[in-house]
């Protein structure tokens, strides 16, 4: 069974456990939980991870800015990045997916769609 | 039930995969029935040589014809009745699949609600939820006090609290909901009144009134309120409540206890 690891950075503990609950329906997924962009950063560097869930509006460091310092970095530049954020707007859109992410879903979420975006991403069935 | 839902799942991907081994077995059955064909039509110009044979042949097949029919009309009824089966086992997993998303947001929310005692949190964690699980671009939360019997604006998201004004029980949209327990939705996708909120859910611990959420414009992306949001606001209105009031509780027990605790200091000292 593959193993993966994905990393959620989100200032919202119930986003984050919800999230948490979504991803670990995929078998072998192992999740990390970061409260801001300041921590993301912290572990994405310090660890390996196959798959990052980032939140815009976040405090210390926010998701765009994690998502700009991630693909300056050549080792993560082809992690794949889901943004997960309230802003629902065609320019955020197109700001996050400019700075480098894959997948761009807004909340509230589904729990199935985050799961079908994670499956294709990481290319499991 | 994180463990639940990956056996719901199982169950349903083990149904699937009998109904893939039925399959398999049908064709491997119509490949038999045609080597079989092949064979018959072998004996058939062997047979061909004698008007005797020809005949006993003939009748052979013809029988083995009614039969094989007879097999090839099960196996379409038994297929047709499976197909409709496996199709009744795809939206029932469909449907089962929506439920425990549902029942997900449900238990993330109301585990985070009592996660905590401190009445600031609980407050943190009822906006976390109206922002990310119902969707809400600007609400308010307002707590009751007693003494002076107003409901008022603790808490908000997209406005500065102090706009949202405050409201006796039984007045305007939020103070009727909160005096009969019973959470109203007006179907408008967003209002600009304060003292009209588009939805509006009362906060009450049996007969106390404990405050209420009023939600004024949903997210852009949000068309509606779906079925789950209004399992959300039934959540809210119980757990939050009940939430909230915990805290409340908790807040003036530690507050008599430091008070009694003073005063034992005083007399043993």
């Amino acid at each position: 069974m593959d193993r993966h690891r994905i990393l959620i950075v989100e200032d919202s503990p119930t986003m984050r456990q919800l999230l948490s609950f979504a991803l670990k329906r995929l078998r072998g997924a192992e999740v990390v939980e970061a409260q801001d962009g300041m921590d993301g950063l912290r572990k994405v560097t310090g660890e390996e991870f196959d798959l990052a869930l980032i939140d815009i509006n976040m405090p210390v460091m926010d998701g765009l800015k994690l998502i700009h310092l991630i693909r300056q970095e050549p080792t993560l530049a082809a992690m794949p990045i889901v943004v997960i954020t309230t802003e629902g707007a065609q320019e955020d859109r197109d700001r996050a997916l400019a700075l480098g992410a894959n997948e761009y879903l807004t909340k509230p979420i589904q729990a199935n769609r985050v799961l079908a975006v994670a499956k294709a991403l990481l290319k499991v069935e | 039930m994180s463990d639940d839902l990956f056996d719901r799942a199982d169950e349903f991907m083990s149904l699937f995969r009998r109904g893939a081994e039925f399959t398999k077995e049908l064709v491997d059955e119509n490949a038999r029935l045609r080597r079989r064909l092949v064979e018959v039509e072998s004996r058939q110009d062997e047979a061909a040589q004698d008007p005797g044979e020809w005949s006993k042949l003939r009748q052979e097949l013809l029988e083995r014809i009614r039969g094989l029919e007879g097999e090839r009309t099960d196996v379409l009824e038994r297929m047709r009745s499976l197909e409709e089966e496996n199709l009744q086992f795809a939206t029932r997993f469909v449907e089962v699949e929506e439920e425990n998303n549902n029942l997900a947001n449900l238990y993330v929310a109301s585990y985070q609600l009592h996660s905590t005692l401190n009445v600031a949190e609980v407050v943190k964690i009822i906006i976390e939820i109206v922002i990310n699980l119902v969707g809400a671009q600007t609400f308010a939360v307002y707590v009751h006090d007693e003494k002076t019997g107003l409901l008022e604006a603790v808490a908000s998201e997209g406005e500065d609290v102090a706009v949202f004004p405050s409201m006796l029980l039984g007045e305007g949209t939020l103070g009727l909901a909160v005096a009969s327990g019973a959470t109203s939705s007006n179907g408008e996708a967003s209002s600009r009144d304060y003292s009209r909120p588009i939805v509006a859910i009362p906060l009450r611990v049996n007969d106390r009134p404990i405050g209420g959420i009023a939600i004024f414009e949903l997210l852009v992306q949000k068309d509606g309120l779906s079925p789950l949001d209004h399992e959300l606001f039934t959540l809210l209105a119980g757990h939050a409540a009940t939430a909230i009031f915990a805290a409340q509780l908790h807040s003036q027990s530690e507050r008599k206890l430091s008070t009694i605790q003073g005063f034992i200091d005083l007399l043993t000292k």
